[in-house]
């Protein structure tokens, strides 16, 4: 095993004078039924660089990084290690050539341990026999070293989404990768989780390994990377020094005309309660104790109300418990003067609209097409059916006209199956589906999560648009500027509770963070003077 | 922009053209690795009395002019096409099932209670033979209800519980059709259950249709109109699946449990009604072979479960789970069986018929791993010819 690890960089070695790319992608073309995901496209990486990749949903970024990982093989072009051509058939080639990759979406066994994730596939062992000590050690040495916290024996299915990309990115570097690819990491983790996922990058960098990075978020982009390659509808734009331009001149490299990156939107003129939660309370599943405690606030027509706070703290939970995804053990729902704490999901969600979470797991049916998907929701209301047979020439109508408006992009339309899709427009079509679904309340969570500036621009001031026609908006975020920038109130949790109410306008960025990590908190009373 | 690049009815074509190729691929090579098989075991016959039997089929009397004479060269194929019933029935069952996320390895046993149910309303109450039908039907629902209350109530396993209610349903039925030869079913001098014939000819499947006198045509008299009604399940259950809401929310449910949760689709409630329709389907599958009269019941030589439950599933892999393509693969299976009962009479023993058309049976069963491949194949060909044509 040891050996034919060692063969490959012994390789890297001799050829180090010949190239300054240790990986470059020449011409590629990548064809898909209905679109051309990439086209014509080169990237030259070089050694040791943070290179970020940069694109609308859909511009073909994620298409580019399987080829480079064997996922899918172009239809044009050739992809050079050190200067020599290589074919990447598969990912167990890729391996071989040292690269490595994250996915968006991540592929882990849920029911297996980390340990056992990270050694599927190239487990140590002795005549067939696994010797998991060996790996184990391995294990914690890398991750002592780069400072990757995860606990060995936990499985995959309880631990965070954090954790979970530390398994990942553990996985690649207990296989001595050497190209490191990162798609969207960031788009899961928490603020302080990006904060440590940048120094971790900047780390291997530094050790000499080469990473291509794909975030949206321009910001992370500034820090880390040192180029910077556009794509935009399939087409390679160019590629900067991140040194040598600004947020602004990226973004409308990548949109094609200048984004604006502030939300514009009039106060808020809150009217009658449309929420009102009153004593949720339920119960953890990981530990003894509650997930959400005693938690209770309104929301009126005409506001914006954010729940802010760390990954982890009950938002999850308590979200699950208002939507009927889970049960609470005590506490009250009502909405729009209506007793909602038992009824059925189906019953909720006649006057109330979700953006989950997980999209994967909740929002869409994967297998389905994206004009199943769209009426997910409401393919029992008499518009799309009739004593039970599905009306088709409607469902096709709606979901043509909302792909229009959202500027859902795929290869077929309305018939693409939703697997195929890009994440960020996996997104889109979750966020139509729901935002244009009849409701009063829109309970919103990471709604912007992998989309891309022009689309996150979109998104928020429609979702603006719906406080101002008088609706009532729940925004469950982890991202303090969206935080700060879309809401009329802010209410802070904090380990299942919440700990401090605040007017956006009136509080700072450090101020909020201080409640966030549980540092400061109002006490009951003055919370309920406050209200 | 891309969007007609390629039109729906093409994509589906592309979808179904490579769910043919790869069940074709699998047939053939199964009969390859059979015909292999019986080259090793005895080469002189391997052809003439192994492989050829078993491509004809039904077809073996076909240009024997002494039978044609008399038209008794039709009865093999009545056979094949009586015997294909119950297995499109039973391949619908799992193929449903599977729509659903559910694997029904019960088929088996819901297949017997459905006999029994039928005999019993043949033999006993002597009903008409849509009511023992109905019967059949009821029964198989009843002991597919059980694996699906226990998974959705009670999360167990569906493929456990089905595999212990195939044996508990097998020696329950077999016991009643016998009781020590007591039974009113059960005719001691056959050792087997009474002919339907003899007992309430009401109650056999009729076999005219406008007019039509199937016996008459296929020299056979258990061939009745079936097949016709197994069609017409078979249809029935692919307005189900594509055309309802019913089915949308079954298939949202197998393939997300979660996303259907959310969707406010009441998943327990469809996991039950997917068993019972998938136990409904098996045992109308039994009623089709018995009620025909195609064989009698025998209870006490039945301590194997009967293989057209095991079979359902290679017809409904060898049809992609799709129902139409389970008429024809049922067809197949059958063809391949009666193929094989004609091998045995000559020089293989009944073992190697057996073990040459189960290889065949169980390659078939691959075919879902080919039609990735070949999707992928069609759809690169398919696209770039588009493509080449209407450059922007
Ligand atoms: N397996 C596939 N089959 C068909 N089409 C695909 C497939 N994978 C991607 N596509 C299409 O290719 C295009 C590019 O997708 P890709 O996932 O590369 O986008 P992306 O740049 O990563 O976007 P995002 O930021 O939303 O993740 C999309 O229009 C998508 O629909
Ligand atoms: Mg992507």
């Amino acid at each position: 095993m040891a050996e034919l690890d060692q063969r490959p960089s012994a390789k890297v070695d001799h050829s180090e004078q010949q190239s300054d790319y240790i990986i470059e992608m020449l011409n590629i073309t990548k064809i898909f039924p209905g679109i051309k995901a990439n086209d014509n496209v080169t990237l030259q990486l070089r050694r040791g660089e943070i290179h970020a990749l940069l694109g609308e949903n859909g511009a073909g970024k994620s298409t580019l990084m399987s080829v480079l990982f064997g996922l899918y093989q172009p239809e044009e072009g050739c992809i050079k290690k050190n200067g020599q051509i290589v074919k990447i058939n598969s990912p167990n080639d890729a391996n071989d050539l040292n690269i490595g990759m994250v996915h968006q979406h991540f592929k882990l066994v849920e029911c297996f341990s980390v340990l056992d994730n990270i050694i599927l596939g190239v487990e140590p062992n002795t005549a067939g026999f696994l010797q998991k000590e060996e790996a184990r050690k391995k294990v914690l040495a890398l991750s002592e070293k780069y400072g990757l916290q995860v606990d060995p024996d936990a499985l995959i299915e309880d631990i965070s989404v954090g954790m979970q990309q530390r398994t990942e990115i553990l996985k690649m570097l207990y296989r001595d990768n050497e190209i490191l690819i990162f798609d969207e990491p960031t788009a899961v983790l928490t603020p302080q989780e990006i904060k440590e996922l940048m120094h971790i990058m900047k780390n291997l960098a530094a050790e000499g390994k080469s990473i291509l990075f794909i975030s949206h978020k321009l910001a992370e982009i500034m820090e880390v990377a040192d180029r910077c390659s556009v794509l935009r509808k399939g087409k390679y734009i160019g590629t900067v020094n991140t040194a040598d331009v600004t947020v602004q001149e990226l973004s409308s490299m990548m949109v094609g005309r200048p984004v604006q990156l502030e939300v514009e939107k009039a106060p808020a003129k809150p009217v009658e309660v449309v929420l009102d939660v009153s004593g949720i309370t339920v119960k953890a599943k990981t530990h003894k104790g509650n997930a959400v405690t005693d938690v209770s606030f309104q929301v009126r027509r005409g506001e914006i109300v954010c729940l802010a706070g760390i990954e982890g703290n009950g938002q999850t939970q308590f979200v699950y418990a208002l939507t009927g995804l889970d049960d609470m053990t005590a506490g009250k729902i009502t909405l729009c003067g209506e007793d909602i704490t038992r009824a059925s999901i189906r019953k909720r969600a006649c006057r109330m609209s979700h953006i989950p979470e997980d999209r994967h797991k909740h929002g869409l049916v994967l297998e389905y097409s994206v004009e199943q998907n769209m009426v997910l929701q409401r393919y029992w209301q008499p518009e799309f059916q009739k004593a039970g047979f599905i009306k088709f020439a409607p469902v096709r109508a709606y979901s043509d006209r909302l792909i229009e408006k959202f500027d859902i992009r795929s290869g077929q339309g309305s018939i693409t199956q939703t697997r195929s899709m890009s994440g960020g427009n996996q997104q889109k079509v979750i966020v139509a589906r729901e935002m244009d679904k009849e409701h009063d309340l829109l309970v919103a969570v990471q709604p912007t999560r992998g989309l891309d500036i022009g689309a996150i621009e979109f998104i928020h001031a429609e979702i603006v648009k719906e406080r101002d026609a008088g609706k009532a908006v729940l925004l469950v975020s982890l991202e303090l500027e969206e935080v700060m920038s879309l809401s009329d109130r802010i209410l802070v949790m904090y380990e299942g509770e919440i700990v401090g109410e605040f007017d956006p306008k009136k509080v700072t960025v450090e101020e909020l963070g201080l409640y966030m990590a549980g540092a400061k908190r109002d006490t009951p009373s003055a919370k309920e003077g406050k209200q | 922009m891309n969007k007609n690049a390629v039109s729906p009815l093409m994509m589906r074509a592309k979808a179904a053209g490579s769910s043919v190729l790869s069940s074709l691929v699998c047939i053939l090579m199964g009969l390859v690795l059979g015909y292999l098989f019986l080259l090793l075991l005895n080469a002189e016959h391997a052809w003439d009395d192994g492989l050829l039997p078993i491509i004809k089929g039904g077809f073996k009397s076909f240009g024997n002019e002494a039978l044609e004479a008399t038209g008794a060269h039709m009865k093999p194929l009545g056979m094949e096409i009586a015997e294909a019933a119950p297995l499109i029935m039973t391949g619908l069952s799992v193929a449903f099932a599977f729509k659903t996320g559910l694997f029904n390895i019960g088929a088996a046993g819901q297949y017997v209670l459905g006999a029994f149910g039928g005999l019993y309303c043949a033999l006993v109450l002597q009903l008409p033979w849509w009511v023992c039908l109905l019967a059949a039907s009821l029964c198989g629902a009843l002991w597919g209800a059980i694996p699906g209350i226990l998974k959705a109530y009670l999360n167990v396993n569906e493929v456990i519980t089905c595999i212990m209610l195939n044996w508990i349903g097998l020696y329950g039925a077999n016991t009643l059709m016998y009781q020590g030869g007591n039974s009113p079913m059960y005719f001691l001098k056959q050792a087997k259950t009474y002919t339907v014939a003899s007992k309430s000819p009401s109650s056999l499947i009729p076999s005219k249709i406008f007019g039509w006198d199937l016996t008459k045509t296929f020299n056979y008299s258990a061939m009745t109109i079936a097949i016709f009604l197994a069609i017409i399940v078979a249809i029935a259950i692919y307005v189900i699946l594509e055309k309802t809401t019913f089915g949308y929310e079954l298939k949202a449910c197998g393939h997300n449990k979660n996303a259907a949760k959310y969707a406010g689709i009441n998943d327990k409630r469809n996991i039950i009604l997917s068993m019972v329709i998938a136990g409904a389907l098996a045992g109308f599958g039994a009623g089709l072979f018995f009620l025909a009269g195609v064989e009698q019941y025998n209870p006490q030589e039945s301590t194997a479960l009967p293989g057209q439950g095991f079979n359902g599933i290679s017809v409904a892999l060898l049809a992609s789970l799709n129902p139409i393509g389970c008429i024809f693969s049922g067809v197949f299976i059958s063809h391949l069986s009666v193929g094989g009962n004609a091998m045995k009479q000559s020089t293989f023993p009944k073992e190697i018929a057996d073990a040459v058309s189960g290889i065949i049976v169980y390659l078939c069963a691959f075919s879902i791993l080919f039609k990735g491949f070949f999707r992928k194949l069609f759809g690169s060909k398919l696209f770039r010819k588009k493509e080449g044509g209407a450059k922007k």
